[in-house]
């Protein structure tokens, strides 16, 4: 059946206004968004982390921004405002660049405690959750 | 003629279905989670039930849980529920503006601009000082916008691609279904039509 809008011969209004929103039905259905789970901002890491037996990171912004300013972390540490786009090795950490910039037992707990940072569940894909609205920030 | 309406009538069968499709696919009511403080309203996700920690890992119990720390933040309706620029200017939170440098003060700028061309939405005024209460010149400047006037040129299918204001609004910052919080002046408020406008205080 070919549209009846797109068909010069076949155009008739009640038909055009059926099928615009039946299309536009679909493309609520399409765009639903997903039930959100997590708070808001909530970053999941898994680049590295299962590949090498842990479980995921979980970064909570909303636990960040209490404490700090947005350009401690994306300038002074150095993050970049791009989910994906920092290549952070736990060796990094460890050394005190990134995470490791306050995690380092003085301003924050150390890289000793694991489990506060890697506590997500097996098999979550990385980026922003919590309910994010652009494709963007989330994306790899 | 009666063909044409079995297929009006089927057509509209077609469109109630998708009707019930929409309604059913909403997340089911959840059980609100019983508020962590008194005043909390429990409107937050807990740790243990958040779909995102693993409640059999050791983390999960240690960690904080938002309702703990936001449920006396100013309140909003999406997001993270907390109006961020407001807790810092009210004084309920004061971040850290620097790890490096205990002196270090925020760089607070106050001067609106006005973005015209949002075609048939009201215009969009840009608050530089609650940007900048958070972060600072350079996470902004020269790279992703151009201080001079007009000169960045991006539209609302950038920002809801993640690109130009929505590197944060969208993620991390209040989400792009506040049209409003932004498109926040009317073009029949203004005296004169404006170009491309900056507003000193």
């Amino acid at each position: 059946m070919t549209p009846a809008c797109l068909n010069t011969h076949n155009r008739h209004p009640a038909r055009c206004f059926l099928q615009g929103s039946m299309l536009v039905l679909a493309l609520f259905v399409l765009l639903a968004p997903l039930p959100a789970a997590a708070e808001y901002g909530d970053v999941v890491l898994n680049k590295r982390a299962e590949k090498a037996g842990m479980r995921p990171v979980i970064f909570p912004h909303w636990f960040h921004r209490i404490r700090f300013r947005c350009r401690v972390c994306h300038t002074e540490v150095g993050f970049e405002m791009r989910a994906g786009s920092n290549n952070i090795l736990m060796a990094d950490i460890i050394e005190g660049r990134f995470c490791g910039m306050c995690h380092n037992n003085k301003i924050a707990w150390g890289p000793q405690n694991c489990q506060l940072c890697h506590s997500g569940l097996p098999g979550l894909e990385s980026g922003v959750r919590g309910g994010p609205s652009t494709g963007g920030p989330g994306k790899w | 003629m009666i063909t044409m309406k079995r297929r009006i009538a089927g057509l509209l069968l077609v469109a109630c279905t998708g009707v019930l499709l929409v309604a059913c696919s909403e997340p089911p009511a959840r059980t609100v989670p019983t508020p962590v403080t008194p005043e909390g309203p429990g409107i937050w996700q807990t740790i243990m039930e958040d779909q995102l920690h693993d409640p059999a890992g050791p983390g999960a119990t240690q960690l904080q849980n938002p309702a703990e720390a936001l449920f006396y933040l100013p309140s909003a309706y999406t997001g993270n529920k907390v109006r961020w620029a407001e807790a810092i200017e009210e004084g309920y939170i004061e971040p850290r503006a620097s790890i490096l440098d205990n002196n270090y003060q925020m760089q607070v700028l106050d001067l609106d601009v006005i973005r015209t061309r949002t075609a048939e939405m009201p215009m969009v005024l840009f608050p530089h000082k609650k940007h900048t209460i958070w972060l600072e010149c350079g996470n902004c400047h020269e790279w992703l916008f151009k201080s001079k006037r007009g000169a960045t040129r991006f539209g609302m299918f950038d920002v809801l691609s993640g690109e130009y204001c929505g590197r944060c609004h969208g993620a991390v910052a209040f989400p792009l279904l506040e049209c409003y919080y932004c498109h926040s002046v009317k073009r029949e408020e203004l005296k004169k039509p404006v170009t491309e406008l900056q507003m000193h205080k």
